[in-house]
């Protein structure tokens, strides 16, 4: 479209260009990840509507989406990170001891040292899971499990059980709705809104993609690539924290499992995958991310409408990423063969 | 060093030297380039050309030397420094991101911005602009790179260093990796960056390319400059002494007499893969065979084809009369093939293993029943590779490079080989100890077992074989007897291109330059 301005010569370059990627446009992971997961809720609609149920019901969409919520913030920031080429593992338990910080913080203070108290220690965690990977060349993988390890060590020296309190005023986040779409969508689709503008639209989003892509070439080209993973890791921490917050305004109070029940860490990097971002990096995007948290949810809303024993239920999730994956491992290698 | 040109000196190096671990690589080498001119850096494979063009590009600092650019003196320390100053470099691995569009990459750590937002549309614009004005109509700015030609992502490097101002740009082995007719384009695009104004430094192994588009050339040998020529008061005979001009001196055991050749253990007709085409080649009992080329003519291809790691696609191959053209190494041991391979630490050895682990590997992964066991010989074994160690149970990384070598071959005597292929096999070893792995060799080889040795080493090639194939570009351009020259080898691993005589049609490209001086060599095949 901006071949317009260009030249005719270019013009015309740019238009031959396009061709192949009109024909690639359903192989882009992104798009076809919200094409299953479309595909995903017709087919839960017909099973559903077979056993006699309504799967389409406004409360049960609307359920969905709430579900999304959490899984959707955790798995945009850990975007973020994987297009470097890292991980983080450490997320379940800063989402855990998030929840546990902003309640009791809250109890005593107002909400806006709260919410504070939640960004500051989340860039804290990120700041240093990017510096052990960078500085200390830990493999992502096993520095962030360390991180993990020390988080899980300090809430289970200081924490109990729930802890804290968070007042009414906070738990609009977790309950209200406008119109029939909950508030804490909005907050979801703003976090991913500004992610996508950070990744596609800036200059350290460039770095991001360059940097997983190829270090090595990145740093030829004068990329600073040790700044741009930790940027990414305590972007993808601050995601972790409003997770933290959206959770705490659900729960009404702080919980030691509130990530690690739901397993954020193994089933963020899940979706992430789901959505088309290659592990490796340098690859994918937040849009697909959310396309793959969507796709999880609504399988889980159809496994619960049809009351499918959990064994089953996480079979099939398996089943589907595995065959995600393996998919677009195959479209990459026809690519480049 | 030189007479005043008469356009004005751009770029100079004086005097720069360079070692590694005490190795000296580099001896006080000068060169300089005026803008607009085309400097041909040429030598054999290990002269120094990579090295000097690695200190030119802040990859290594010199020992000694100075490089002025515009009269000013630098001393580079990161390749940042060397990029600001204005110097670009196209390696021979590009370094270029895939995933991402050509503007993306040629914009790659210089994004524009505006208001804080990487400006696409500006950076989409320059790029055309450049590309227009390079005359590249075919690649648009939002190309992805992955699904450009090897050339034309060549041509976004270009591009990318042409965005940021370079004023010197090094080529190293630019039309190496292209089809021919490309590289009729890359000569093209390379007068014309000249007639900008860029001062370019071209190394190439092409000799007539080199004749070709230089101005200058300049002669590396062993880390020394031999001479720096203009172009036009040379050709390509001259410029080959330059390069080899040195005396044999080591010692190697003597070559086989006729009557310890026997029959055929390997042949091979009408091999071809990617990478290879028209392979025809017999290796006998009891004889060395030598394969000589430069980098990229496709020496290691072939023996790795032979080992089924990277197998032919056409043609057939026989091992002791059964016919065979094996698809994995597994198949090729099976059939009595062994590889020594050119990348010891990554290929050849499990460093953390002990030496008894190592030379074991093989047949503990392909057992055969009519193999003696190995872990009874293997102290027989280990004497007869000569390996110095602290023991068996020593880890190999701590070895020296000569005893690692020692138990990669020891790894494959193990397995009763019947063809043994050597790709380098003394490079990074001392002196002392490649004289043992010659002698091993010659040993083997009168023990019966067929070998071919892949050497960019002319002195032990030539010193080694019993005959030498030359390959050039993927075939094999003629063979040589034992003791040829080295400048013999390397006019014909030189000018080979298109070498009539060798009848293989295929890649007949009209587009193909002619060649532009008649070659005296012609038919020495």
């Amino acid at each position: 479209m901006t071949g317009t301005a260009l030249a005719p010569q270019p013009a015309r370059a740019a238009a031959k260009s396009r061709a192949p990627r009109g024909r690639g446009r359903l192989a882009d992971p992104a798009v076809g990840v919200w094409l299953a997961a479309g595909a995903v809720t017709a087919l839960g609609w017909i099973v559903v509507a077979a056993r006699g149920g309504d799967f389409l019901t406004l409360a049960n969409v609307v359920g969905i989406l709430q579900n999304c919520v959490a899984l959707g913030l955790v798995a945009v920031g850990q975007t973020a990170v994987i297009l470097t080429g890292s991980l983080d593992l450490s997320v379940a338990y800063l989402i855990s001891l998030g929840t546990l910080v902003a309640a009791t913080t809250m109890e005593d203070g107002s909400v806006v040292t709260g919410v504070l108290a939640v960004l500051a220690l989340s860039a804290a965690v990120g700041l240093a899971n990017g510096l052990i990977v960078t500085g200390l060349k830990v493999n992502a993988f096993i520095a962030t499990l360390g991180t993990a390890f020390i988080l899980r060590g300090w809430i289970e020296d200081n924490y109990t059980g729930p802890a804290g309190k968070v007042p009414a005023s906070f738990q609009h986040l977790g309950y209200d709705r406008m119109g029939p779409v909950p508030v804490s969508l909005f907050l979801l689709l703003a976090v991913t809104a500004v992610l996508w503008l950070i990744t596609r639209r800036t200059r350290f989003g460039h770095h991001l993609y360059a940097t997983g892509g190829d270090e090595h070439a990145a740093r030829l080209s004068g990329v600073r690539t040790r700044r741009t993973v930790i940027a990414a890791h305590v972007l993808c921490s601050l995601c972790v924290g409003a997770a933290a917050l959206f959770l705490a305004s659900r729960l009404g109070a702080g919980a030691p499992w509130a990530g690690t029940e739901a397993r954020y860490d193994l089933e963020s990097i899940a979706a992430v995958v789901l959505g088309g971002t290659v592990l490796a990096g340098g690859r994918g995007g937040v849009v697909g991310t959310l396309g793959g948290v969507l796709v999880l949810a609504v399988l889980d809303s159809v496994f619960n409408q049809l009351g499918v024993d959990p064994f089953f239920k996480n079979v099939v999730r398996g089943v589907v990423i595995i065959a995600a994956v393996a998919l677009y491992a195959r479209r990459g290698a026809r690519r480049s063969a | 060093m030189h007479a005043k040109q008469a356009t004005h000196t751009m770029l100079a190096m004086h005097g720069v030297s360079k070692s590694f671990l005490g190795v000296r690589v580099l001896h006080g080498v000068s060169l300089d380039l005026a803008a607009g001119e085309v400097h041909a850096l040429v030598g054999e494979n290990g002269a120094g050309k990579s090295t000097l063009m690695k200190v030119l590009a802040g990859e290594h600092a010199p020992d000694e030397g100075v490089i002025t650019l515009d009269g000013k003196r630098h001393r580079f320390s990161h390749p940042a420094q060397a990029q600001a100053a204005g110097i670009g470099i196209i390696h021979q691995e590009f370094a270029l991101l895939e995933h991402r569009t050509v503007a993306e990459n040629v914009f790659l750590g210089r994004e524009p911005t505006r208001y804080g937002l990487v400006d696409r549309r500006a950076m989409e614009d320059r790029t055309a602009r450049l590309l227009t004005d390079l005359g590249e109509h075919g690649i648009g700015p939002r190309t992805y790179v992955r699904d450009l030609s090897v050339a034309r992502q060549q041509t976004v490097e270009i591009v990318k260093a042409l965005a940021s101002d370079v004023r010197v740009l090094v080529m190293d082995e630019p039309t190496a990796p292209l089809a021919d007719h490309e590289a009729g384009l890359l000569h093209a695009l390379v007068r014309r960056l000249a007639a900008r104004g860029l001062g370019i430094l071209y190394i190439s192994h092409r000799l007539r390319e080199v004749l070709d588009l230089s101005q200058r050339v300049t002669v590396l040998k062993d880390g020394r400059q031999v001479t720096t020529v203009r172009t036009q008061d040379t050709d390509t005979d001259r410029i080959v002494r330059a390069m080899v001009g040195r005396e044999l001196s080591a010692y190697y055991p003597p070559r086989a007499r006729p009557d310890e050749v026997g029959e055929p253990r390997l042949v091979v007709r009408g091999g071809g893969n990617a990478r290879l085409t028209g392979i025809d080649l017999t290796l006998r009992a009891g004889e060395v065979t030598g394969v000589a080329g430069l980098q990229g003519a496709g020496r290691t291809s072939l023996a790795r084809a032979l080992f089924g790691a990277a197998p032919f696609t056409t043609g057939t191959m026989t091992v002791d009369g059964a016919a065979l053209r094996p698809t994995s190494p597994r198949q090729a041991i099976r059939a009595g093939v062994a590889l020594v391979t050119e990348d010891r630490k990554a290929e050849g050895l499990a460093l953390r293993q002990s030496v008894r682990d190592n030379a074991l590997l093989v047949t503990r992964a392909v057992p055969d029943r009519e193999r003696p066991a190995a872990a009874e010989e293997l102290t027989a074994l280990l004497a007869k590779v000569r390996l110095q160690a602290r023991g068996e149970h020593q880890e190999t990384r701590y070895l020296s490079g000569g005893n690692q070598q020692k138990v990669v071959i020891a790894k494959w005597l193990a397995a009763r080989p019947r063809v043994l292929l050597f790709d380098e096999p003394t490079r990074g070893v001392d002196v002392g100890a490649k004289a043992a792995i010659h002698t091993l060799v010659r040993d083997l080889a009168r023990e019966g077992l067929a070998v071919l040795i892949v050497s960019s080493e002319l002195p032990e090639l030539i010193g080694m074989s019993d005959r030498i194939l030359v390959m050039a570009e993927g075939r094999i351009a003629g063979e040589l007897p034992a003791g040829a020259t080295e400048e013999a080898v390397m006019r014909l691993a030189t000018t080979a291109s298109g070498t009539p005589g060798t009848t293989t049609p295929d890649r007949a490209d009209p587009d193909a330059p002619a060649p532009t001086t008649p070659d005296p060599q012609e038919g020495a095949a």
